[in-house]
């Protein structure tokens, strides 16, 4: 063997280590990554948050009504975690503005893992506190073709989750119900960014197959640094009409204290953090 | 090396470095496809629908915002800013309302209003001022004289009040203020503050149920337990049903009454002597919420008569009493109970004064998805047990009609949602085995728009006995309809 040729056999097997090496720096994330990372993404970004949320809500005939609140939200963590990566337990803080009749309503929910979770309503009018039956969360929330679940988020133990393709901008992920008695669709499909992990599209199928709901995210800024959808859309396949929620003013990591979830702030609004 | 293998080298390295440099740079950041990022390449037309195969066509193109390079955030321009140095909502409501029998003693017109409402609010840091005033004319009204302290007349005011916050773990409110707390669902027991039983009973919206009162509320907060109290430094009376617009039974008449016997009590009002003071004191367990509550004043509508004078007269009233409220069977359960220290008439000897009693509530309220989506119902069971019964009917003079030692109660609330939460029908009873009595609130509300809602509902009150509390009012039965602009 001359050392041309054994230069080319050395340059060879160096070549194919290469692409090895290179192939396996882009290995996928496995389903569980890609679950969890999607779920973080859509409800656990930062420690807490803040958004002004505009609601349209468009009915099968064209007729708009619209809701205007601003949600306050904190995650639950260990107080000596410095990596923000616990989806855990999450308070919900959300004080009505528009329409008129619900001007200072307030709905907060304390979101558990291991049951069901805590909801409450304050009515201005009245000084009245309720608490309200955890019950059914996929029923619609305040009208809207969102479903209380898809404000406060499905728990990710709910469903067994299937990579069914992976595309040049989307991880595309089959879920479907544990216990299928217990919702309406038979599964849904996601197609989650691979790069930022944001859902860009969610369609749900019912127990014929038919789609029959479809959420997509109309537009993403990166706000502090986080992937933000800060307009998306909820299409009802089946009757005609959909919601459009734009997000505004959305701040992350303002120190929410945990103590403004709960009854004395209902009663007088933790105002600091609502303007 | 010969100058040959050198070449050989560097060309492959060449090589290799296209081949394996925009790999690397792709694995770090995928370049997007025509296409999905049509913009940036104008002259290359992005894929129509159907095109790319079937695959393709079912994926979502990406939202603005992913994909393209970032971009610096936009200033967001604020809303106009607003003209007012505060915060103006409010309504206006037009109601009216007929009885669906004639009653000789009232007008067939149960209501009439219009109704103007206008909420100002200014908050400053941890200080809040709240004026709420209704501006009203109702044609069912025999004058239109102000009485602040009843809300009759052209004006009511409904909140007037400065919110503070002294300490991190206290909260002040003085002025004219809505109170509530308890667990009850339109039953009260150890919530004492004042009520609007003619509102309630005429169709007004169920917010007018709730008086306000002029008062002094101190919250404390701690993570052992929070406590409210609250002193009314003169007595705020129900606005109890007094005959102008309904009738009653009038126990020294052995009869109904209405405008023919308007009952005008003697009204304690002595400030800082005929006071009253309430304190609650709660903590939330696991979702559970435990309290303690106490109460000291008056019973709150004229139950007593003055042995000289035969004025009505609001006897003294002490409440003790605690609650439970939370989750319990995939809804929310509670239960209330409160005693009644009739402090005027321990013994229950003297029949001009009510008795203590003993009040219990237990109730259950859950959503009925299976059955149907947005309906939910709920249930209580009510009990009045009077106290020294045997000592009152000893006593009870032969004209006043015979009375149980208990009321047991029951109360259905059913609400259904319907039109995307846009149309309402609900539906509440009382209805009373033992003094055999009921009371139904039919009402259907639609909102029509953002701004405009319509509603129609019935007040059905029936008795087998022309005392009892519901089968005194059956004469005052009726209808409603009221549209209203909030804004």
């Amino acid at each position: 063997m001359n050392a041309v040729a054994k230069t080319w056999i050395m340059l060879t097997v160096l070549a194919a280590l290469a692409l090895v090496a290179t192939h396996a720096r882009a290995a996928e994330p496995d389903v569980k990554t890609i679950v969890e990372n999607t779920n973080r993404v859509a409800y656990y970004q930062g420690r807490d948050g803040r958004a002004l949320v505009k609601m349209t809500i468009t009915d099968s005939q064209g007729r708009t009504r619209t809701r205007e609140f601003i949600i306050l939200r904190r995650d639950d963590q260990p107080p000596d975690e410095k990596d923000d990566t616990t989806c855990g337990e999450q308070k919900f803080y959300i004080y009505f503005r528009r329409p008129a009749d619900l001007n200072k309503m307030v709905f907060m929910v304390h979101k558990h893992l291991d049951r069901d979770d805590d909801r409450w309503l304050y009515l201005p009018a009245l000084d009245l506190v309720k608490p309200i039956a955890a019950g059914d969360k996929r029923t619609s929330f305040v009208g809207s073709h969102f479903l209380y679940e898809d404000v406060s988020g499905r728990r990710i133990t709910d469903d067994t989750h299937e990579l069914v393709e992976t595309t040049e901008n989307y991880y595309v992920l089959k879920n479907t119900p544990k216990k299928a008695d217990t919702v309406e669709f038979a599964h849904f499909t996601m197609w989650v960014h691979r790069k930022t992990f944001v859902p860009v599209r969610t369609v749900y199928y019912d127990k014929k197959g038919e789609m029959y709901r479809t959420y997509e995210a109309l537009k993403v800024e990166t706000i502090d640094g986080y992937p933000t959808v800060t307009k998306s859309r909820m299409t009802d396949n089946v009757m005609g009409g959909h919601t459009v929620l734009e997000y505004q003013d959305v701040t992350y990591n303002i120190g929410l204290p945990e103590g403004i979830f709960a009854e004395r702030y209902l009663r007088s609004a933790p105002r600091k953090y609502l303007k | 090396m010969t100058a040959r293998i050198r070449l050989l080298i560097l060309a492959w390295f060449a090589a290799a470095s296209v081949a394996v440099v925009p790999t690397l740079a792709r694995a770090e950041e995928p370049p997007l496809p025509p296409g999905l990022v049509g913009e940036k390449k104008p002259d290359e037309p992005a894929l129509p629908e159907g095109l790319g195969g079937e695959r393709k066509a079912a994926e979502p193109t990406l939202p603005e915002g992913l994909g393209d390079p970032p971009r610096p955030p936009v200033e967001r321009k604020d809303d106009a800013p607003a003209a007012l140095p505060f915060d103006l909502t409010g309504f206006f409501d037009v109601r009216g309302g007929l009885r669906t029998q004639p009653d000789t003693r009232e007008k067939d017109s149960t209501l009439g209003e219009s109704r103007l409402q206008l909420q100002l609010e200014k908050a400053l840091e941890d200080l809040t001022f709240r004026l709420t005033t209704d501006f009203l004319y109702d044609i069912s009204a025999n004058d239109y004289r102000v009485f602040m302290e009843q809300g009759r007349g052209l004006v009511d005011l409904r909140e007037a009040w400065v919110a503070f916050r002294p300490t991190d773990f206290m909260d002040v409110k003085v002025g004219r203020q809505v109170l509530t707390w308890g667990t009850g669902d339109l039953r009260f027991l150890n919530d004492l503050f004042p009520k609007d039983w003619n509102a309630f009973f005429i169709g007004r919206d169920v917010e007018y149920l709730k008086a306000p009162s002029d008062a002094l509320k101190v919250s404390l907060f701690s993570d052992l337990a929070n406590l409210d109290l609250v002193y009314t430094p003169r007595f705020d009376a129900d606005r109890y049903v007094d005959g102008r617009r309904i009738s009653y039974y009038n126990p020294f008449l052995s009869r109904r009454a209405g405008r023919d016997a308007v009952i005008d009590a003697d009204e304690p009002e002595a400030w800082f002597k005929d006071d009253e003071f309430a304190a609650r004191l709660y903590k939330t367990v696991n979702g559970y919420e435990l309290a303690l509550y106490t109460y000291n004043g008056f019973w709150k509508s004229p139950a007593g008569t003055d042995p000289v004078t035969f004025t009505p007269v609001f006897p003294r009233l002490a409440a003790y009493g605690a609650s439970v409220r939370g989750p319990a069977a995939g809804g929310i359960g509670n239960v209330e109970a409160a005693y009644y220290d009739s402090r005027e008439d321990r013994s229950g000897n003297d029949p001009l004064v009510p008795n203590s009693q003993v009040r219990l509530l237990v109730g259950y309220e859950r959503d009925l998805a299976a059955i149907s989506k947005d309906l939910t119902v709920g249930v209580q069971y009510y009990l009045e047990l009077r106290m020294g019964h045997e000592a009152m009917e000893r006593m009870r003079p032969a004209i006043f009609p015979d009375s149980n030692r208990e009321r047991h109660e029951v109360t259905l609330r059913l609400t259904k949602l319907l039109l995307n939460q846009n149309l309402t029908l609900s539906l509440f009873v009382f209805y009373s085995p033992t003094d055999e009595d009921a009371y139904l609130r039919p009402r259907v509300a639609y909102k029509v728009d953002d701004h405009w809602t319509v509603e129609a509902g019935a007040n059905v009150l029936f008795g087998n006995h022309a005392h009892t509390f519901f089968g005194q009012f059956e004469d005052n039965s009726n209808v409603y309809f009221g549209a209203r602009y909030s804004f």
